[in-house]
């Protein structure tokens, strides 16, 4: 991939001592590794793996770009990161790690959210990008920064049990786009801070990731270039399906017709972050104090919209529970007459719950700002946050 | 007769069932006997105008079906039909 291929120290020629010994890899290749690039972006679930891997394998250069600090909900599953780490920018939390890893790298941080303004300025002096965010538009603006500047993206996504990796490469195959022409309408599919995920997944599928990206940078093996690879971890099963290039893509087919970056958020129509704390916007919203208020002054319909499993972590006296899947079939349930307040986790869920029964006559509803996690903040402490 | 693979996400629309057994000559049919077995799963699988949702990708063994001949693609009794969403986790 590099004219020149720096040469290794002898400490080095130690460190790597066992790629050397495989023929595929080999002093050369260990060079090719030194002399490469690449840019991770989000260093949560699939960045934590990725990192570390590609950093222990000696790429010359990692970027890390991301916005967010360390919390102690991430570290069911983002490795990179520890308890003495927690509040700290996650950029640096993994720069120090990869570097206690592997002082011979170069490590370069973005703390910033990665947008249509800073991405191609970001992403153009690195070989191959890495997809690791957490939401579908910064997945669309990182297919789109590769596609524009030629780069191959090594895509990996997740979710629950669930877990998807391909290399997509508009150069020589397919992109995202071309599978996924236009992403799902917002809350049909749930995020990862939604609907959670097994902790070990970003593990399993964060070192394919890894993997795909050496061998696109060694030139070795069969990259997932137009194949796309399901892993499910509770059938332990892997399929492969064959991905084509879609002539009428619009960034990569023949008649193109997006050129430049585009508004992310607004074609997805969701924000560019998978924090869940959701608020219905002005005059629909109910903060926890305000409702443990009203709730003593007079009676009020408590519609708590999470799943049965989530009752066990928490619950507010006497709310009714139909899960926000089930609401649209069981309406008959409620009385439309009724002053409701709707709530969830965090209030992404009930949100989209109360859409769903303002579309159907309901006019007497609020959303509960922040879900039973800001009522767990606020006003009954005795009620864990998850 | 196929077999249709379900992804995690949708899973709790089919009873938790990883695999469902429809029956049906094609895609087509085979995607109206899921949604008559699991009518929950309707919303999320096709618009208000009756389409698949075009994040919705079908797969016949390792072939999209828009690589085929689309919901018209036939099914022989092995067929496994795969359905992949989009999913955005990380």
């Amino acid at each position: 991939m590099q004219p020149f291929l720096p040469g290794l120290t002898r400490d080095e020629i130690l460190r790597y001592s066992r790629h050397l010994l495989i023929p595929e890899v080999g002093l050369e290749g260990q060079r090719k590794l030194k002399g490469s690039s690449t840019l991770i972006i989000g260093t949560g679930g699939l960045g934590s793996p990725v990192a570390l891997y590609l950093a222990a394998a000696g790429i010359g250069r990692i970027g890390l770009v991301d916005y967010d600090v360390v919390d102690s909900s991430n570290l069911q599953r983002q490795v990179i990161h520890g308890t003495t780490t927690i509040g700290k920018l996650k950029v640096e939390s993994a720069r120090d790690r990869m570097l206690d890893l592997n002082p011979d790298i170069e490590v370069e941080i973005y703390n910033e959210p990665y947008t249509s303004e800073n991405a191609l300025r970001i992403a153009k002096d690195y070989d191959i990008l890495l997809d690791g965010t957490d939401n579908f538009p910064t997945r669309y603006l990182t297919n789109d920064v590769a596609v524009f500047l030629g780069k191959p993206n090594v895509y990996a996504s997740i979710y629950r049990f669930d877990g998807q990796v391909s290399v997509f490469y508009a150069k020589v195959g397919p992109c995202y786009r071309c599978l996924f022409p236009e992403p799902p309408p917002p809350g049909l599919v749930p995020s990862c801070a939604e609907g959670g995920v097994l902790g070990v997944l970003p593990g399993t599928i964060g070192t394919i990731q890894a993997t795909e990206a050496l061998k696109v940078l060694l030139g070795i093996g069969e990259p997932l270039i137009g194949k796309l690879l399901l892993y499910n971890a509770l059938d332990m099963s892997f399929d492969f399906v064959k991905l084509k290039k879609n002539p009428n893509c619009r960034v990569c087919g023949s008649n193109a017709d997006i050129k430049e970056l585009i508004d992310y958020e607004e074609f997805c129509g969701v924000p560019s972050h998978d924090h869940d704390e959701g608020s219905a916007g002005e005059g629909w919203d109910i903060t926890a104090p305000e409702l443990a208020s009203r709730l003593k002054q007079n009676h009020l319909k408590l519609l708590d919209v999470r799943e049965p499993h989530e009752l066990e972590i928490s619950a507010i006296p006497n709310a009714v529970n139909i899960p926000l899947g089930t609401l649209a079939a069981r309406l008959s349930e409620l009385d439309s007459a009724e002053d409701m307040v709707v709530f969830c986790k965090a209030g992404t869920r009930s949100t989209r719950a109360l859409e769903l029964l303002v579309s159907a006559g309901f006019k007497k509803v609020k959303n509960l700002k922040g879900g039973i996690n800001a009522w767990a903040k606020e006003v009954d402490t005795s009620l864990p946050i998850y | 007769m196929a077999t249709l693979k379900i992804p995690t996400p949708l899973r709790s629309y089919t009873d938790g069932q990883a695999e469902v057994v429809v029956n049906g000559a094609n895609v087509a049919q085979a995607m109206e006997h899921l949604i008559e077995k699991f009518p929950t799963l309707k919303p999320h699988l096709y618009n208000g105008d009756g389409n698949l949702r075009p994040f919705v990708n079908l797969f016949v063994g390792e072939n999209n079906i828009k690589d085929l001949q689309g919901l018209e693609t036939l099914l022989d009794a092995n067929a496994r039909v795969i359905l992949i969403p989009s999913i955005a986790g990380g």
